[in-house]
């Protein structure tokens, strides 16, 4: 049967209540400045005509009319490419407080048209799960009461630092060091480290701003930060200046950026803080990193050694060798052996129930200086929606079960575990960290959250803004437009890092103190902790309180 | 809190010397338990030749007094002594004691031929078994240790009465050393093996304070799997292992123990001559670092005494003492009570970074701190 066409909906019109957010606008306020629409990053919300008719009754000559007004205002887009995400940059920048996106709080269509043109939904961000987490729920009750008193967090000297490197058995260190061998090199660092994320997935300022924050927390605060470059390469001036301390080098299967780092080698005032290869990532297992065209802009594809405005997929596994303990066993000691044995060389795996083997088989690999694992809830820049929310294992029982795996073998001092994934995630990223700490990682990386509190990210596990992967953040903090990553103060951002270590580097204190530890961090001390689920009690092996 | 007390004099001595110390620093604990060590055996009716091993301990019934002796024997252990204490059964809490005791034994004459790391091992083995096969029969039978000439007694109840209990005043037994710890766990369970000092293969440490760090440094000495890292009914037992891992196991210098448990700081290690290798050393032995607040005194089988204190320095420590004679206790009052014909001038209260040692001629206190170059060839 034919269609009405006198109705104009299709299959996939949506109204505004079909949106996740509408955008309220007050008429009586607005100046038609046109900031809004111009700052809107989805282009969502444009300047409309409209024709309004006023009823005109003369009474004297008893004639009945009309006359139309015409007005302006700001309407909202209901097709899918521009639906609001809610950034709020529109109110942010309204002289007037004119507009403001508001939650739908009614279930919203959208969810069912992700997929226009056979495309599933692609999204930057982190498994949308709102509400607390697992690691929120852990509480540090093991409190130094009864023979002796709690530390005094605010006057106590404190070691917060941990070991990135591999670290020998006490047995063969001594050997060693009479026989004149090999002692692995080590980092003294500190145990939150900003995790990998690339020059390309990030812009210059945002990149830039966390390098010189960090500079700032090693070099005047006193606290050892390091920073993942992510796979992207990373600017030659860093590569040959003294920051580079400061930075693990990653290397993924795409190698990007390798060519511009191989060639610094000989250049290099100093070795890098560590090289990480990413085998997996805890947002997205599976995938390699995805930088589409759009973010690929003439600076990127210098570092990376590409064209421009091409797309840069890489592919899930490193392609060059057929078995990952081949892979892992070959990447790990050539790249040891680039750097002359001088920088610690760990692999990055997607949290898994086979991170286990992983870990085992690093054991017995003399060149491995650590492992990171990345749980499901950790964030990306570009992935499957799908990936992201259903894809992988959360951290705290992965790393559990590592650690205990390496207590049996009286190995949890030679082989560092670093966690990774969704800490930070509600906020409480220095209890979030401490708990993996206590459970068994060396310390922790932190992504998402460093986006959120040094720059600003918008994005939430709500599936606010996330945006990152199509190069048009609100904030300027994951764009390669120069138009938006100009938004974003460099100085500002490093202001904030330098902030936001001292917050982290205080609440650890207060984390510490009162359990009794100063001198060293409380790595594996299980004892401290406790959570109000018996089930998460039990598989995590800590005391289940009420 | 704990209180400690250590007396080591070329002339043997009473263990009621230092039960009297114990008693003069009575306020800092609760009665629930005593360990008492004696180092330099010295027995009253027998001349007894250091060499033997001397088997410590209490058998809770009869049967368990039967099978001690048929276990020894079946190991090929000869008796040569058995110390009989005077006991008052009544002054003691616990009404489960049949026999406390303090036994001399010839080794078997297979152990001729082995080395001396093997002979320990045996005795460290059987003092295992023993343990094992109490638990196993309900926990009838305790064995504190097997050791040439070292003896321990742990019990539930205060220091006197305990002493009291045991007619420990006689004379009948003596020794040249001898520690004292007069409180058990409080943040676990009461338990006889829970009183210090704590022993393994002659070396022995007793503690005040609470070791934090407990748990991860206990999962890593279970990592090694050695036969003799085990029990930890006390956050306290893993300093007497740290302290065996260090010389035994690793063949350290003592020097290297407080290296191990409370590593200098980075900013201290660049300066130090012997940086790099401690540096490195702290990594390797990162796990073992303790947290303290504790006080750690100590013995070894040649007699030396030893002091150390953790990083914090939260919990006191004090020596003091003359050519001869020296004492350690926790409190001021304990040194006086133990040696009080000497000059207080001269008593030293350790820093985080000293280790006090007393070495087996009591000439005269020797204080060594991390700051000080390092004494191993091997860093060179």
């Amino acid at each position: 049967m034919v269609s009405a066409r006198s109705i104009s909906v299709g299959p996939s019109s949506l109204g505004y209540t079909d949106l996740p957010w509408i955008i309220q606008h007050r008429e009586d306020r607005c100046t038609l400045c046109g900031r809004c629409t111009a700052v809107c990053p989805k282009e969502a919300i444009y300047l409309a005509y409209r024709r309004q008719r006023m009823p005109k009754l003369d009474v004297l000559k008893k004639a009945r009319g009309n006359e139309y007004r015409t007005f302006v205002g700001i309407r909202q887009k209901t097709n899918m490419a521009n639906t609001c995400i809610g950034c709020s940059m529109c109110t942010m920048v309204c002289p007037n407080e004119a507009i403001m996106p508001v939650p739908n709080t009614n279930e919203h269509r959208t969810l069912f048209f992700h997929n226009q043109k056979g495309q599933p939904q692609t999204r930057g961000g982190r498994r949308n799960v709102s509400g607390p987490n697992l690691l929120d729920r852990i509480m540090f009750d093991r409190i130094s009461m009864l023979t002796d008193p709690a530390l005094d967090a605010g006057r106590h000297e404190f070691n917060l630092t941990t070991t990135l490197g591999r670290t020998l058995a006490p047995e063969e260190f001594l050997k060693r060091q009479r026989e004149g061998g090999w002692i692995p090199p080590t980092r003294e660092i500190f145990p939150f480290v900003i995790g990998s994320m690339s020059f390309g997935a990030l812009s210059p300022n945002m990149w830039l701003g966390l390098l010189q924050g960090v500079a700032y927390c090693n070099e005047v605060l006193g606290i050892p930060v390091v920073m993942c470059t992510g796979e992207g390469g990373c600017p030659p001036w860093i590569l040959k200046s003294p920051y580079l301390k400061y930075i693990v080098l990653q290397i993924a299967s795409g190698y990007f950026g390798w060519d511009e780092i191989i060639r610094a080698i000989p250049e290099m005032q100093c070795d890098p803080a560590a090289i990480e290869i990413k085998y997996g990532q805890g947002a997205k297992p599976g995938d390699g990193g995805l930088l589409m065209w759009f973010k690929v802009s003439k600076l990127i594809a210098r570092l990376r050694g590409v064209p421009e405005g091409v797309d840069l997929p890489s592919p899930p596994v490193h392609q060059t060798l057929y078995s990952i303990e081949e892979s892992v066993m070959k990447m790990i000691q050539t790249m040891s052996t680039a750097f002359g044995h001088k920088v610690p060389v760990y692999p990055k795996i997607s949290a898994s129930t086979s991170a286990k083997s992983v870990l085992n088989n690093l054991v017995r690999n003399p060149y491995a200086g650590g492992l990171l694992i990345d749980g499901i809830d950790g964030g990306t820049g570009a992935a499957y929606n799908i990936s992201m929310d259903a894809t992988g294992h959360p951290i705290a029982s992965n790393v559990r079960e590592c650690y205990l795996d390496l207590v049996a073998q009286g190995k949890q001092n030679e082989i560092p575990i670093f966690a990774a994934g969704g800490i930070g995630k509600n906020g409480n990223v220095t209890q979030n960290g401490m708990a993996l700490i206590m459970l068994g990682a060396s310390g922790v990386h932190i992504g998402k959250y460093i986006m959120q509190s040094v720059a600003g990210c918008l994005g939430n596990e709500k599936n606010r803004c996330n945006v990152c992967n199509l190069g048009i953040c609100p904030k300027g903090i994951t764009s390669q437009n120069p138009k938006l990553y100009r938004r974003l103060d460099p100085d500002l951002v490093a202001e904030r890092v330098g902030e936001v270590f001292m917050s982290i580097s205080t609440e650890a204190k207060k984390i510490m103190a009162p359990l009794g530890r100063s001198q060293s961090l409380p790595v594996g001390m299980s004892d401290a902790l406790g959570i109000s689920d018996k089930d998460a009690a039990d598989r995590l092996g800590i005391r289940y309180v009420c | 809190m704990c209180r400690l007390a250590l007396k080591t004099a070329i002339e043997p001595f009473s263990p009621y010397e230092v039960l009297t110390a114990m008693e003069a620093m009575q306020e800092g604990y609760d009665g629930s338990g005593l360990g008492l060590l004696l180092r330099g055996l010295n027995f009253e009716d027998y001349k007894y030749d250091s060499k033997h091993p001397v088997l410590s301990g209490i058998a809770h019934s009869e049967a368990a007094w039967q099978r001690l002796n048929s276990i020894m024997a079946e190991r090929g252990y000869e008796l040569k002594y058995d110390h009989e204490f005077e006991t008052h059964p009544e002054m003691v809490e616990a009404k489960d004691r049949y026999r406390y005791f303090v036994r001399v034994y010839k080794m078997p004459a297979a152990f001729d031929g082995k080395s001396t790391e093997e002979i320990e091992n045996e005795l460290m083995l059987t003092r295992l078994f023993l343990r094992a096969n109490g638990e196993e029969h309900g926990s009838d039978l305790t064995a504190f240790s097997f050791w040439p000439d070292m003896a321990l007694i742990k019990e539930v109840g205060w220091p006197m009465d305990i002493g009291n209990a045991l007619t420990l005043h006689d004379n009948r037994i003596t020794s040249r050393v001898c520690m004292a710890q007069g409180r058990q766990n409080t943040n676990y369970g009461i338990n006889l093996y829970a009183c210090h000092p704590f022993f393994i293969q002659g070396i022995a440490t007793m503690t005040n304070g609470e070791n934090t760090a407990f748990v991860p440094i206990r999962d890593w000495l279970l990592g090694k799997h050695f036969p003799g890292y085990m029990g930890y009914q006390s956050d306290s037992e893993v300093f007497a292992h740290i302290l065996h891992y260090t010389l035994k196991q690793l063949k350290l210098p003592l020097q290297a123990y407080k290296h191990i448990i409370t590593p200098l700081k980075n900013a201290e290690l660049d300066k130090h001559p012997q940086g790099v290798f401690l540096k490195g050393l702290r990594d390797a032995c990162r796990r073992l670092i303790i947290d303290g607040p504790n006080a750690v005194i100590g013995t070894l089988p040649d007699e030396t005494c030893l002091l150390v204190m953790d990083h914090k320095k939260m919990r006191p420590a004090t020596v003091g003492g003359r050519d001869g004679v020296w004492a350690f206790a926790s409190e001021m009052g304990g040194v006086v009570a133990m040696v009080p014909d000497r000059d207080p001038s001269l008593d030293f209260q350790p820093m985080r970074e000293h280790t006090i040692i007393v070495t087996p001629e009591r000439k005269e206190l020797t204080i060594w701190s991390q700051l000080d170059p390092y004494p191993l060839a091997q860093v060179a």
